[in-house]
């Protein structure tokens, strides 16, 4: 039993804490209240730069590919997940400037509560893979929507299989 | 509280012992010189045990509803009108909306009830077939609002208690129907009431891939919507305190799922503190409203912790590298029932409210989460999956005697009415263009029906009684 006691338990809310990332780039879920940097739908948000810039967040997101998915109740990365993430690493040890957010993702088949755990347990298996590829742990943060943001919307596998993923959002900020 | 009693003579001359069935001819000459002495007994004074007074046992069985007559309750001053019949008609729609009680129509009235004290025909009621009466009497004065009433079991021509009267505004008019139909249907079925209830729960609106949500709070029959939240970020799952007077909820407006605490009279909010890099949710206030029982994921494995608000003392209760989440108090606050994928899929236990080892209760097919204790500590009420459907489902504590209530593509999240005889629950369709409801259903399973509310909702949290 651990037994954490922590100075202030409750801090009052924000009005302005919409985002803790101001900065973020590409196919983020970034809540409810999208902002005009973030593509909520993801697929067709590229992210700034160009494609043929390998230093810019659209190269990272479309030609790297900022996302893996999983097969149902999983979070191992398959063979393809492994490939896209020692292309993610690469660029983000190449680009030191950004970070990341590791979003996880469900698709609908569970309950709620199950499918954040269940979000959480995807983004942080990318994130100890980005780790394990050299990839300071500090530059990477995890969340989970579970299944509150589908990018895909028919109720069948094909769909599914497109929500059950883990995105890797860039953002900018100079590590200190 | 109590109105003060009238004279109970009303018409006893036929008088009838029986449990409320109509009246058979034969059997009312039969039992002439039997009457005469129950009346004589019941002039003399309280009377004791009869013969079958008027009582519904909820069962798991089929249920003959019983019928009711409400006339119209009498408006008492000339601005009382028209609140009185809404009101009457409120009580009826309360009782109906049940499927435990049955209204005679109005138009099938042999007499009205014109004066709330003047003596009851229960013949004329008795022949349309009404079990039990309601009448009351409303006055309004300014803003002021007074209702009383009374319950008649129609067979044996007795009052059920003794007349009540709830005095209000008349703003809150609503509120005073249900009070009346929670002291009807608690007379009649010795059980708590539940009309009288607010639910808060998120209100949805926009496409699938890109939904709104915000938290609302209604009357548990859909009326008296008010928003909480703006739709400015995703809101999830709140729970009310025992007393109703906060609100939990998991919010995204940091970007991580985060608690937060609302007071709903003023909409004031605090988190709950969260270290970075760790994701708060599923939370539930403990039994004295003082502490919140929650999920905290850390590290990719998500456990049950304890939080005190006024000490802030954190307290871990799980420590397994599986998902252990939706955890609920039983009512004495000893127990916690939560889901876990430990075995390898979701599967409910059972552990002491300060951790240890925890038992497995579900041992069903497929696969068991969001168990929610009975308020009165008998069932515990879960989600369950199983070979595509999902379920609305109670078993007991010992995960015995399990039944499902519910099935359909996606229904999860049951609630349960203070009563712990009616659970609400999400229910969502299939597709592109599927939209969550709130549904209602009898501990029985019967009685599924819509909760009446303009646009989509989900994640309800049924309050308590109000007082």
């Amino acid at each position: 039993m651990n037994v954490i006691t922590k100075a202030t338990v409750l801090i009052l809310v924000l009005a302005t804490a919409a985002c803790t990332n101001p900065n973020r780039f590409g196919a983020g879920s970034g809540g409810a209240g999208a902002g005009a940097d973030v593509g909520v739908n993801g697929a067709g948000a590229g992210g700034v730069g160009s494609v043929s810039d390998p230093s810019s967040p659209m190269f990272f997101n479309q030609t790297i590919g900022d996302r893996v998915l999983f097969v149902i109740d999983s979070s191992a990365i398959s063979q393809e997940g492994r490939a896209i993430l020692d292309g993610q690493a690469q660029w983000l040890l190449t680009n030191a400037d950004y970070r990341a957010i590791i979003e996880g993702h469900a698709d609908e088949q569970g309950t709620r509560e199950y499918n954040l755990a269940l979000g959480f347990r995807r983004a942080n298996a990318v994130r100890e893979y980005l780790v394990s590829r050299g990839v300071p742990s500090g530059r990477l943060e995890v969340t989970s929507y579970g299944k509150e943001r589908p990018i895909e919307i028919c109720s069948q596998e094909s769909c599914y299989a497109q929500n059950r993923r883990a995105v890797t959002v860039l953002s900018f900020a100079r590590i200190s | 509280m109590f109105y003060d009693m009238v004279s109970k003579s009303g018409d006893n001359r036929q008088y009838r012992p029986a449990r409320g069935r109509p009246n058979r001819q034969s059997k009312a000459e039969m039992m002439k010189r039997v009457l005469t002495l129950l009346v004589a007994l019941f002039l003399a004074g309280p009377v004791l045990a009869q013969g079958g007074p008027l009582r519904l046992t909820i069962t798991d069985g089929v249920i003959e509803p019983i019928t009711f007559a409400v006339p119209s309750f009498e408006a008492e001053t000339p601005q009382a009108q028209q609140v009185a019949q809404d009101i009457s008609r409120l009580v009826v729609a309360d009782l109906a909306g049940t499927g435990l009680f049955r209204e005679v129509p109005a138009a099938a009235f042999i007499s009205q009830v014109s004066s709330f004290v003047q003596p009851i025909a229960f013949s004329d009621w008795r022949a349309v077939n009404a079990q039990a009466l309601i009448t009351g009497a409303v006055t309004a004065r300014g803003d002021q609002l007074v209702v009383k009433f009374r319950v008649y079991d129609v067979f044996s021509g007795q009052e059920m208690g003794g007349g009540l009267q709830f005095a209000g505004t008349t703003a809150g008019w609503r509120r005073m129907g249900h009070k009346v139909a929670d002291a009807v249907y608690s007379r009649i079925t010795g059980e708590g009431g539940y009309f009288d209830s607010r639910v808060v729960f998120v209100s949805e609106s926009g496409p699938k891939d890109n939904r709104q949500k915000r938290l609302a709070i209604m009357d548990q029959d859909g009326a008296n919507l008010q928003f909480l939240t703006d739709s400015s970020t995703i809101v999830l799952a709140p729970r009310f305190s025992p007393n109703g007077d906060r609100v939990l909820y998991t919010s995204f407006e940091s970007g991580f799922p985060r608690i937060n605490v609302l007071n709903v009279a003023s909409l004031g909010r605090q988190q709950l503190s969260t270290a970075p890099g760790e994701m708060a949710f599923s939370p539930r206030f403990s039994r004295d409203g003082q502490s919140v029982i929650y999920s905290l994921s850390n590290g990719g494995t998500t456990d049950i912790y304890r939080t005190d608000l006024a000490t802030g003392q954190h307290l871990r209760l799980t420590q397994t590298p599986s998902i252990e989440t939706a955890p609920s108090l039983s009512p004495n606050g000893d127990q916690i029932v939560f889901e876990s994928d430990r075995s390898g899929t979701q599967q409910l236990y059972i552990m002491p409210a300060n951790g240890g080892e925890a038992r497995r209760i579900s041992f069903g097919e497929g696969r068991y989460g969001t168990p929610v204790w009975s308020p009165r500590g008998d069932l515990i009420a879960f989600t369950k999956q199983n070979a595509g459907r999902f379920h609305i489902g109670v078993m007991r504590t010992d995960g015995s005697e399990e039944r499902l209530l519910t099935s359909s593509f996606l229904d999860e999240g049951p609630t349960w009415a203070p009563n712990g005889r009616v659970i609400m629950f999400s229910r969502e369709t299939q597709g592109a263009a599927g939209a969550s409801a709130l549904y209602s259903v009898d501990i029985s399973g019967r009685n599924l029906k819509a909760v009446p509310i303009q646009g989509a909702a989900s994640d309800p949290s049924w309050g308590p009684l109000q007082p």
